[in-house]
């Protein structure tokens, strides 16, 4: 899957943060290849969301470069890293409660007719594509159902389905598998696999050791800001990740 | 690691919800609508002149007069903010809308010229063309609405001050500069387009009051909008997670804007329409009509909280007030009792929504 020859949808490097006198992040570099899964851990306050926060265009990095598929990118806000094909699905989600799961899908970007001047939702077109949207991710959701009244799986299910409208060139989940169902667990990493065979890249930014190794081609440790690790999957083993982790063992 | 992702999903676990559960028959705008039935069916049986021709066009007219600020403050409300300047906007939108076209209509006036001319008898004043005086009159009642609007907007979405405090000080702003163009004293529509103006703004077509033609255009107009448009769909994603809509790309900040923009220019035209009725725009018209619009609102199932709202809960929300207004006043009750009605049945319709969510 790694081809040296490719170039790196992403690439980071130097990348630093500093939020007044904290250092959030140290010099980080990395890349990510297309079709590529990395996990991305680390404990709390290690640096991990920050990382993710700037690649989305939440903030702006204070140093350091960030190249999309080799072209230099400066994001000052989520939709320029949107615009590129960064797309972010959000531990909290971010969906409407009270909106359908198909609105919620389509939120943004809605799909309209036009009818002389106006240009009209086209509901049925959208649902349609929700629903099929929903078919890949296994999951049973009816499109024209309110959010609000859905189980958490589901929920995680309409924003995953957002992701997947868009031709996103790498997909950054934060927590996927937190607080869903085993069987939605399974249907998650299912998608990861499915992104992943379109040459999606991913990064999977987790806890859950067992999802991570059984997904992630590579697995990149974060510590106290800065990246202690990049490995590949089969070179390393969760006891080496945790000692990483948590600092029993410095760099590796 | 592989799935079967071709074949069609099931719905084993997932129940369809009922359709007694579901769109309009679970709001709160689904039951204020069952009250208000039965309450006119209640004022059937009370009183025989209630369903008389020239009462049900009082009713019509009445609740048409607040109806369409409400449809506008109802925008505002969908999003999650308020618009307490409304009261005020409908003054000052029909008062420079009479002024303007009081002064276009005076013959020795610097822009009256333009406009009209004496006729032979040297006392009658003729228009040059007829309706235009009326027309940009009412164009710049709306356009002080549309600054006052976008003054809102500007305020809430760009410098993120409560939509609460900013549209208090609006409601206080506005009033204050209708009394300072008229000196206080209000102003009149006059000149030779004022017929066309009356005829517009409380005749009616067919026993029709107008401003209930209006109303229903408007309504018809705003639930395409809020329900068939991109527009409507953020707005309510606005109400329901604003964090979220901004997440996703919705232009937030123009979206409010675009709101308050809506809500002041309903108010001004309901102003101008209210003054047609009254003949005048006196400095103190529409003194807190803000809050019978709000009311009118949140009765009808408009949430404060955001994300849930339409214009029929609206119109429904200014019927029943206008019918408890008209019931009482045939029942021969003292008027004074309405506004504590009024106030029961604020509370009551929230309470009755409230209970009814804990039931499902």
């Amino acid at each position: 899957m790694t081809n040296a020859a490719a170039t790196p949808v992403l690439e980071l490097t130097g990348i630093g943060k500093e939020f007044g006198a904290i250092r959030a992040l140290h010099s980080v570099d990395l890349q990510i290849l297309p079709g590529e899964v990395v996990g991305l851990m680390g404990d709390n306050g290690a640096g991990k969301s920050t990382l993710v926060k700037i690649i989305a265009g939440n903030f702006r990095p204070s140093h350091g470069e960030i190249r999309f598929a080799g072209n230099a990118v400066h994001f000052n806000r989520p939709v320029d890293a949107r615009a590129v094909g960064i797309e972010v699905v959000y531990q909290d989600l971010a969906l409407a409660d009270n909106l359908t799961a198909a609105a919620n899908v389509f939120l943004g970007r809605e799909l309209t007719r036009r009818f002389g001047p106006l240009a009209l939702l086209d509901h049925k077109a959208m649902a349609a594509r929700a629903l099929e949207l929903f078919g890949e991710l296994r999951s049973e959701t009816r499109p024209d159902d309110l959010v609000k009244q859905m189980s958490g799986g589901q929920r995680q299910a309409v924003a995953i389905a957002r992701t997947r409208l868009s031709n996103a060139r790498l997909v950054m989940m934060d927590e996927p598998t937190a607080a869903i169902s085993v069987r939605q667990v399974e249907q998650v990493l299912g998608l990861i696999h499915r992104l992943k065979e379109q040459g999606v890249a991913l990064m999977l930014i987790s806890h859950r050791m067992p999802d991570v190794f059984a997904v992630c081609d590579r697995v990149i440790v974060m510590r106290r800001g800065e990246k202690r690790a990049d490995k590949p999957i089969h070179q390393t083993s969760p006891e080496e990740v945790t000692a990483l982790i948590t600092g029993a063992k410095e760099a590796a | 690691m592989a799935m079967p992702l071709e074949s069609p999903i099931t719905f084993t676990n997932i129940g369809k919800t009922r359709w007694w559960q579901r769109g309009i028959f679970a709001s709160q705008t689904g039951y204020v609508l069952l009250a208000l039935a039965v309450l006119l069916v209640i004022m059937h049986f009370a009183s025989p002149y209630f369903f008389t021709e020239g009462n049900m066009q009082n009713v019509a007219k009445n609740f048409s007069f607040i109806a369409i600020a409400t449809l506008g403050v109802t925008f505002a409300i969908i999003t999650g903010g308020i618009d307490l300047s409304v009261g005020s906007m409908m003054c000052f939108s029909a008062m420079i809308a009479s002024m303007v076209m009081t002064e276009l209509s005076t013959p020795g006036s610097p822009a009256g010229s333009l406009f009209v001319h004496m006729a032979a008898d040297g006392k009658t004043v003729l228009a040059n063309v007829p309706g235009l005086i009326l027309l940009i009159s009412v164009l710049a009642g709306l356009g002080v609405a549309l600054i006052a609007g976008l003054v809102n907007g500007f305020c809430i979405a760009v410098l993120g001050l409560s939509p609460f405090v900013t549209t208090l000080g609006m409601l206080s702003i506005v009033r204050g500069l209708g009394y300072v163009v008229s000196n206080g004293r209000g102003s009149f529509p006059g000149g030779p387009d004022a017929d066309y103006f009356y005829a517009l703004t409380s005749g009616d077509v067919l026993g029709v009051p107008v401003p209930f033609i209006y109303l229903v255009i408007l309504a018809l107009a705003m639930a395409v909008v809020l329900h068939h448009s991109s527009f409507g769909r953020h707005v309510f994603a606005l109400g329901g997670n604003e964090k979220a809509a901004e997440l996703t790309g919705i232009p937030v900040v123009r979206v409010k804007i675009e709101v308050y923009v809506i809500c002041a220019l309903a108010a001004g035209l309901q102003g101008i329409i209210i003054s047609g009725w009254l003949g005048s725009a006196p400095a103190n018209m529409a003194t807190s009509y803000e809050l019978n619009v709000i009311a009118a609102a949140v009765i009808g199932g408009a949430n404060l909280a955001g994300g849930i709202g339409g214009p029929l809960g609206a119109i429904v929300g200014c019927v029943l007030l206008e019918v408890i207004r008209n019931g009482l006043v045939l029942a021969q009750v003292s008027s004074y009792w309405q506004q504590t009605l009024v106030g029961v049945i604020i509370i009551l319709a929230v309470l009755v929504d409230r209970i009814r969510s804990r039931m499902i």
